[in-house]
């Protein structure tokens, strides 16, 4: 008990403020990696690539949506673990992690819903359709909202944190059967009117844009988490010495106030 | 492991007795399934054939909300008395006392639905083939959603105004339940075999009934620390 005591003070001293420092160092790397990845991408893809034999230049879309689904989902596993992390070792610098990757990842889930949305119009002809995917990328963003949700909802971080890891937890859990079951679902009650165009050999000359787009979206998920995080260190760690210093290092005008 | 069985057999009896001398509380979920289901013909048609066809899908979503309503005053009156602190200082493993009490929990929602649930789905047309059916899954998915709504109560026990947050943290996870719930009216109705679904709702119940009383465990504990 008094070595998990030791662990713990280390961890609440020391791990944000190395976090901290170390991402500091990444990021113009990640920046540059980030912004490189995606203009490449994103002008092959929008500008390059050759037009879908059927849907034409409407296709893609695809670059932002398939990118964006990918990340929403792999963002609510990672948030999961974070949590886990958390509730086993205690660790206060992955609840921070945690916190700041659940409104990543709802903003790209309402991304891929939003994208699904637009090229749902030109290519099924409607906006919305209770499809096996939207369908199970809806109840994702709810999942998200939730752990969102609670968050906030208590005074005491500490609580907030551990409610929401659970929370998360027991979505991890639910996930696959979440969506094994809307899968099932659907087929069973799939309308005849929709047929999907999506076919599952792309041609190589679009594929690799959505591949660049891919990396390039996970190299900005990993940006935005890092920023959000090193939002949230801050604010969490501002009365700790090494904030201070910091402060005093960057708004030396501030400090007569 | 006999106290621990006197855990689970004790706060199924307290709270049988409890929800005995609170009984128009208890009735209430019950209330609202009867007088949402006259809603319905109403707001929708009184034709028959049509009520038959929403008939399983309208079933299920009433049991659902109905049970949601109940689930907020799982945990709150023994988070108030503060005997929900002594059950968590005592040596016995959580998990078996929060299993009692959601039973008891299913007894005075999920099985008086189920129970009434044919009346309804007299009212609403539901054909003849879909009423044993209807039964049987709401009878398994009741106790499911009681399993999983216990899990956001637990969450929120220690928040004034828990119900609308319980309600977006459960919902979600509400969903597998209701697919196939009712599917296996549906298939019943069909003339398809309704066992499958049926059996998945019980491999759910089974998935729940071990993993929910974990989370529950730590969402208290977690909420008496605050």
């Amino acid at each position: 008990m008094a070595a998990g005591r030791n662990w713990n003070w280390f961890h609440r001293m020391g791990s944000p403020r190395w976090f901290y420092e170390t991402t500091g160092r990444w990021l113009p790397w990640l920046w540059v990696l980030t912004l490189g990845l995606m203009l490449t991408g994103l002008i092959w893809g929008l500008a390059y690539a050759p037009q879908d034999a059927k849907q034409g230049n409407s296709f893609r879309i695809i670059y932002l949506h398939v990118p964006a689904s990918f990340l929403a989902l792999a963002g609510y596993y990672l948030m999961a673990i974070a949590g886990a992390i958390g509730l086993i070792w205690k660790m206060k610098l992955s609840y921070m992690v945690m916190k700041s990757a659940a409104p990543i990842g709802a903003a790209l889930t309402f991304i891929a819903l939003f994208t699904g949305a637009v090229w749902g119009k030109p290519t099924w002809g409607t906006y919305w359709v209770w499809d096996a995917r939207i369908t199970s990328m809806l109840i994702l963003l709810f999942l998200y909202l939730g752990v969102l949700a609670l968050q906030y909802a208590f005074h005491s971080q500490e609580t907030g944190n551990k409610a929401s890891a659970i929370l998360a937890l027991v979505g991890t859990v639910n996930i696959p059967i979440i969506y094994k079951s809307v899968d099932w679902w659907y087929t069973l009650h799939q309308p005849a009117t929709i047929k999907f165009t999506s076919a599952p050999s792309m041609h190589m000359d679009m594929f690799q844009p959505l591949l660049v787009m891919i990396i390039a979206m996970y190299s900005f998920y990993g940006l935005a988490l890092i920023l959000y995080t090193r939002v949230e260190i801050l604010r969490r760690e501002r009365k700790s010495s090494w904030v201070r210093e910091l402060a005093l290092r960057t708004q030396p005008a501030q400090v007569d106030q | 492991m006999i106290a621990e069985s006197q855990g689970f057999a004790g706060y199924l009896r307290r709270d049988l007795l409890l929800a005995y001398r609170r009984r128009g509380e208890v009735a209430s979920p019950l209330i609202f399934f009867v007088l949402v289901s006259t809603l319905i013909p109403l707001g929708i048609s009184p034709d028959s054939a049509r009520l038959a066809e929403l008939a399983p899908g309208i079933i299920w979503v009433m049991a659902l909300l109905a049970t949601l309503l109940s689930t907020e005053t799982l945990f709150a009156s023994d988070y108030q008395d503060g005997s929900l602190e002594q059950l968590l200082i005592s040596p016995q493993l959580l998990a078996l006392p929060v299993l009692g009490k959601i039973l008891a929990h299913w007894l005075v929602t999920g099985l008086p639905l189920t129970l009434v649930s044919p009346l309804i789905g007299l009212m609403l047309s539901l054909p003849a083939a879909g009423l044993l059916p209807m039964m049987a899954s709401l009878a398994l998915g009741t106790a499911c959603l009681s399993l999983i709504g216990a899990v956001g109560a637990a969450l929120t026990v220690s928040l004034r105004k828990g119900g609308l947050l319980l309600s977006v943290l459960v919902i979600p996870l509400y969903m597998p339940v209701i697919i196939f719930g009712s599917a296996a009216v549906q298939s019943a109705i069909d003339g398809l075999n309704w066992l499958g679904p049926l059996a998945v709702l019980a491999a759910m119940l089974s998935a729940a009934a071990a993993l929910c009383p974990l989370a529950i465990a730590g969402a208290l504990r977690l909420v008496s620390n605050n």
